[in-house]
Order: C-alpha cells, then sequence, then structure tokens
C-alpha cells in the first residue's frame, strides 16, 4: 500500500519543511521526555526507599517497659516493671501469628571498652537471640550469626560489624577465630556483618558488636531481664492486628492495668514503613499525573501546529489534487507523515530519557552517597511500551485533524491566485 | 475535444449566485482558444468546470467524448491528471521541491519509478530551456522561468488539453511573449489549449476569442491576427 517511493515522497516533505518538522516534532518529544524522565525518577525513589528498607523486615515490632500509669492489683502507679524471657516463651505461645521473636538488650559502650592486641574502640555491645538478625537483617560477611546453641551455653562469642573489622583487623584478615576483650571478657568472634540498610533501629549496626543474650545478661548480672522484645508477624499477618493483643498479653502477666496507656510501649516498624509506601506511592501518582499532563500539552500543541501548517499547506495540496493525486493518497500521506515525525520524536524522547536517566544514576553512584534515597532509576518495559502506544495515538490524532481538513480543502480554493 | 451544453453553475454562498447561465461551446482538437471577460463575468469559473476542479449543476460538459459529470473525487483527479495540464498566474510550484521534482509530480500519481520520471521531467525542462535549473528551488527562480517549469508540468503527462488561467498575468511584457510564444509553439505541435486573459495582446495571438459576459457568452470572434 506504502511503498519505497511513496516513503521517500513523505519523507521530503518532512526534511525540506525543516522549521515546520521541528516545530511540530519538539511537542512529541519533550511529552515523552518528560514522561520518562519523571517516571524514572519515581521509580529511583522508590527504589531507593525499597532498598532502604529491605534489609528490615518491615512487619515487625518493638516492645519496652515504661513506668505504670494506673494503680491496678494493690500496685501503685509509677511503678517500674521489666520485661523478662518469660515473655518470650508467653508470647510465641501465645500468638501462633508470631513468626521471629528475640529479646533485646542494650549493652551500652564504655570508653575504649573493645581491645584486640594493641589496638582498642569504643563499640555498642548488643544481646540478641538467635533470631534477631532475620528481623534486622546485617548481611554476613564471614562466619555465621549467633544460633541456638550459643544461646542455651552461654557462650562468649559475639558477631562484629563492619566499622570493627575496619579498626581492629587488617584488611586482608578473616575476623573469625579471633579472639577480643569486651568490657573485660574475651569472646570469640564467629561472623562479620556490613549493614544491608540506611534505616536502623537501635544504633548503627557497623560498630555494632552482638553476643549471645544469655551471655550478656549474666555478664551484665541482669537474672532474666530484657530491655526490649523484637517480633515479627507471618506475612499474612500486618503486626497492627496483633499489637494491641500482645500488649495486653504482657500487661496481664505483669499485673498491669490493661487500659494503661504508658505501662508498655511499642514501636511498630510497619506504621514507618507504611508511611514511607504511602508517600511514595503519592509521588508516583504526582509524576505520572504531571506526565501525563506535559504529554496531553504535546499533543494539543501538535494538533495546533498541524492545523496551522495545513492552512500553509493548502496551496500545496491544493496543488497536488490539481495535478491527480487521490484524496485518499493526500490523507495517507499526512497521517504517515505525522506518524514518522511523532515515531522519530517520541523515539528520540524514550532514548533522551533513558540516557539522562543513566547520566544520573552514574552520578548518583559514583558520588557514593549513601544518604541519597534514589536508586537505578529506569523505566520498566511496560512503560516504554505504554509511552510508545501513547505516541501512536498522539501521532494519529495529530495527523487526522488536519488530513480530514486538507480533504475539505476545494483545489479552487487552493489555487485561486491571491 | 470539448462540447459544452447549456451549462448552468449556481454558487450558494449566503445569497445564491448564478455565475454560469447557461454556456453553449465547443472546442476542436488543436485549436488555441482564449477566454475574456471582466471580473465575475464567470470566465474563472468555466475554466474550473472545464479542468474539473469544480462541478456544475446542469448541463452537459464531455471531454474527449467523455461525460464529465457528478464524478466522485478519486475519478476526476484520475482524469486531472491523464487528460489535463494546468498552468496558472501564480505559478502554483510546490517550493520546497525543485524544478525537476516538480514537473515530475504529475507521473509521481501515475505510478511512475522515481527514476523514470525525472529523466522525463529533465527531458521537458530542456525542451524549454532550463536544463540547467532542474536541481534549482522555485525561489531561485524568475517568474519566467517558474511559468515555464509550469508549462512543462502541465506537458510532461501528455494530457489532451492545457488550460492556462491568465498565464502572463504575472510577468512582465517581454517575457509575456516568450511564454506566449512557448505557448503557441506547443498548440502547434497539435496540443489543444484554453487560455484565460484580460489582455488582449493574448487573445490576440489566439485562434477564437470567446467574449463572457454575465455568465453568458456575449460572442465568439476570430482575433485580427488570423
Amino acid at each position: 500500500m506504502i511503498d519505497l517511493d511513496s516513503w521517500q515522497e513523505i519523507w521530503q516533505t518532512i526534511s525540506r519543511n525543516k522549521m515546520r518538522s521541528f516545530m511540530t516534532a519538539f511537542g512529541v518529544f519533550w511529552g515523552i521526555f518528560m514522561l520518562v524522565f519523571m517516571v524514572g525518577c519515581g521509580i529511583g525513589l522508590n527504589n531507593g526507599m525499597n532498598k532502604s528498607f529491605s534489609s528490615f523486615a518491615p512487619n515487625s515490632l518493638y516492645l519496652f517497659s515504661g513506668r505504670t500509669s494506673m494503680p491496678y492489683k494493690g500496685f501503685q502507679k509509677g511503678r517500674s516493671w521489666d520485661i523478662r524471657n518469660s515473655d518470650l516463651i508467653l508470647l510465641k505461645n501465645q500468638f501462633k501469628e508470631v513468626d521471629l521473636i528475640s529479646g533485646v538488650i542494650f549493652g551500652g559502650s564504655s570508653d575504649n571498652n573493645v581491645v584486640r592486641g594493641d589496638k582498642y574502640g569504643t563499640f555498642d555491645v548488643m544481646g540478641y537471640g538467635a533470631d534477631y538478625n532475620k528481623i534486622d537483617i546485617q548481611m554476613i560477611v564471614h562466619g555465621r550469626f549467633i544460633n541456638n546453641l550459643d544461646i542455651l551455653e552461654k557462650r562468649k562469642v559475639c558477631v562484629i560489624g563492619e566499622k570493627i573489622v575496619n579498626d581492629l583487623y587488617t584488611p586482608e584478615e578473616n575476623p573469625v577465630g579471633s579472639l577480643l576483650k569486651i568490657n573485660g571478657i574475651y569472646y570469640t568472634v564467629i561472623g562479620s556483618t556490613i549493614p544491608a540498610t540506611k534505616i536502623q533501629v537501635g544504633g548503627d549496626p557497623s560498630s555494632r558488636i552482638s553476643v549471645p543474650i544469655t551471655t550478656l545478661q549474666q555478664s551484665l548480672n541482669m537474672g532474666d531481664v530484657l530491655h526490649s522484645i523484637a517480633l515479627t508477624a507471618f506475612d499474612d499477618v500486618p503486626i497492627s492486628n496483633i499489637e494491641e493483643n500482645v500488649k495486653r498479653s504482657v500487661k496481664n502477666a505483669h499485673q498491669i492495668d490493661p487500659e494503661d496507656p504508658q505501662a508498655v510501649n511499642s514501636f511498630n516498624v510497619s506504621n514507618i514503613f507504611n508511611a514511607f509506601k504511602g508517600l511514595s506511592i503519592g509521588i508516583s501518582m504526582l509524576i505520572w499525573i504531571v506526565g501525563l499532563g506535559t504529554l496531553f500539552a504535546g499533543v494539543v500543541g501538535i494538533s495546533n501546529i498541524m492545523l496551522v501548517t495545513v492552512k500553509e499547506r493548502t496551496q500545496e495540496i491544493g496543488i497536488k489534487r490539481a495535478l491527480g493525486a487521490k484524496p485518499f493518497k493526500i490523507i495517507s500521506h499526512i497521517m504517515y507523515e505525522s506518524l514518522l515525525l511523532t515515531a522519530i520524536a517520541g523515539m528520540t524522547g524514550i532514548i533522551a530519557g533513558v540516557g539522562l536517566l543513566g547520566i544520573l544514576n552514574y552520578g548518583i553512584e559514583s558520588s557514593n552517597n549513601e544518604d541519597v534515597f534514589f536508586q537505578n532509576a529506569q523505566i520498566s518495559f511496560t512503560v516504554a511500551v505504554a509511552a510508545l502506544i501513547i505516541l501512536i495515538v498522539c501521532g494519529l490524532f495529530a495527523g487526522m485533524l488536519p488530513s480530514y481538513r486538507a480533504l475539505k480543502i476545494k483545489p479552487i480554493d487552493a489555487l485561486r491566485s491571491e | 475535444m470539448i462540447r459544452i451544453k447549456d451549462l448552468n453553475k449556481t454558487y450558494y454562498n449566503g445569497a445564491p449566485l448564478h455565475v454560469l447561465k447557461g454556456i453553449d461551446l465547443n472546442i476542436g482538437k488543436g485549436e488555441l482558444v482564449s477566454i475574456m471577460g471582466a471580473s465575475g463575468s464567470g470566465k474563472s469559473t468555466l475554466l474550473n468546470i472545464i479542468g474539473i476542479l469544480d462541478n456544475y449543476d446542469n448541463g452537459d460538459y464531455y471531454l474527449n467524448d467523455v461525460l464529465i459529470k457528478n464524478l466522485s473525487e478519486s475519478r476526476s483527479a484520475e482524469y486531472r491528471n491523464k487528460m489535463i495540464g494546468f498552468i496558472f498566474q501564480s505559478f502554483n510550484l510546490i517550493n520546497f521541491k525543485n524544478a525537476m521534482e516538480n514537473v515530475a509530480l504529475p507521473l509521481y500519481y501515475q505510478g511512475v519509478s522515481r527514476k523514470k520520471r525525472n529523466i522525463a521531467a529533465v527531458e521537458y525542462l530542456d525542451k524549454l530551456g532550463l536544463k540547467d535549473w532542474a536541481n534549482h528551488m522555485p525561489s531561485e527562480m524568475s517568474g519566467g522561468q517558474k511559468q515555464r517549469v509550469a508549462i512543462a508540468r502541465a506537458l510532461i503527462a501528455k494530457p489532451q488539453i492545457i488550460l492556462a488561467d491568465e498565464p502572463t498575468g504575472a510577468l512582465d511584457s517581454k517575457t509575456t511573449q516568450e511564454v506566449m510564444d512557448i505557448l503557441k509553439t506547443v498548440n502547434d505541435e497539435g496540443m489543444t489549449m484554453v487560455i484565460v486573459t484580460h489582455e488582449n495582446e493574448i487573445a490576440n495571438q489566439t485562434h477564437k476569442l470567446i467574449r463572457l459576459k454575465d455568465g453568458i457568452i456575449e460572442s465568439i470572434e476570430k482575433p485580427q491576427l488570423f
């Protein structure tokens, strides 16, 4: 239907009317470019946020003890109480929704509390259960994390963060098996970790030394007291659903008024996670609205320019018709013309958008700034295909109006000398 | 070649305007005919109808024994392409195509390949002394040159008849005569030609002069020169 000769004819019309073609194409180019770029940025922002949370089980909850604010069962208000090992067992048994659970002890740090040979430093010591590394996930570089046998036997072992490795070891050294003197007691290093996340609960994990919770309880003379409990629910149960019941159950075990709002504090990670998620959905929506708006403005612009050019082209179309061009040929030429123009402009827009995203990614990666909530900005194949379809529709739409107008032109009107 | 019987045409833009009020006209093969008349006399309308650029209300128009009446737009485009060559006062060249491409355009609509039609175009440009200007754009040519390009374009499809609407209206007197000489030469080779003009010098060089007034033929005369 449309042969090489026609394509040459169409291409000639486009290429020899540079200004007109450029103005027409620029609208589409800009619309697609902005759409691709902004959607890409939105995805980058999302990726950045997801990465920040990737190493954190989002469906998790931390419990802390506080002073009671209501008198209950003969106890006065203002009483302080402690979370205990028994609460771990209680919650695990009482709630089948609970997946992982671990006690937490903040061992604290004192000046130069960690010594290895002639090197020393100040680091946080934390007591954790075996499940903890599945709640607040650190990437294991060497060795392993604390296991249940370590807990049971109160072994003097520890898992150390990146900063400890950097400060106390030579670069190529494997810390596993070495001894560290922590707060006066020697521990065997069983693993080292690096952080997989920017969002942290309970201090910077790279300068954290994790030891079995029972070992720390014993060395700090704490008995069975815990500072906190971290727990997660299974994926199909939002942690918020069981949060109140968990607190009530703990209150019940410690003779606290079930209505006491202050005695048991909780930190719900999923709430924060959802807030971020909502924020990123909002941003994505905004980006799509603005992007599509830009694209739409581009299409309106094209149609406008096309209408103007049809006036300008009245003579050209009139001549062609007088010389024997059939109406279908005129229409198809104008349609193909705008289709070709939008296709070229749109492809250029997609390429330029993806290119700019690439430069942006490169810039962010090479800047190595961990605090930037932006990662791997790109558009998905689906979005590219969708943009392409929008483009073709735009092209047809942009071509339809002028070709319809072109048909209305009677050759005599076009040829009548001014 | 052309047989017109009782041709009527009314324009309905606002108030109806009866432009042609029963035209009877016969033009034979090889004739060189001029049409004169004051503006509003209907001469352009008549030319447009002869050129199948416009339709008419009643009467009959036979071109080369084919009844031209109520044709579809694509059929009339085909007839225009094959049977009629147009020459206009304002040249009506396509300004982003060079001389050769302009001349070749009618053949494009006949489906002649690019190579063949460009060869033919250069051939016709050569006949009109414009071979060296084949690759020039219309904007680089003088009025006389542009009109010669337009004549070459009108001739290339080997039409039955050439219709010229004020072909020298935009030209100075010297160029006017040059263009007129070319048209006469083309006519001498057997081409039927109808020229609408308001210049007596042009009309006097034709075989037959048709004077239109208020939509009817006032007179058909033989100019003094012949």
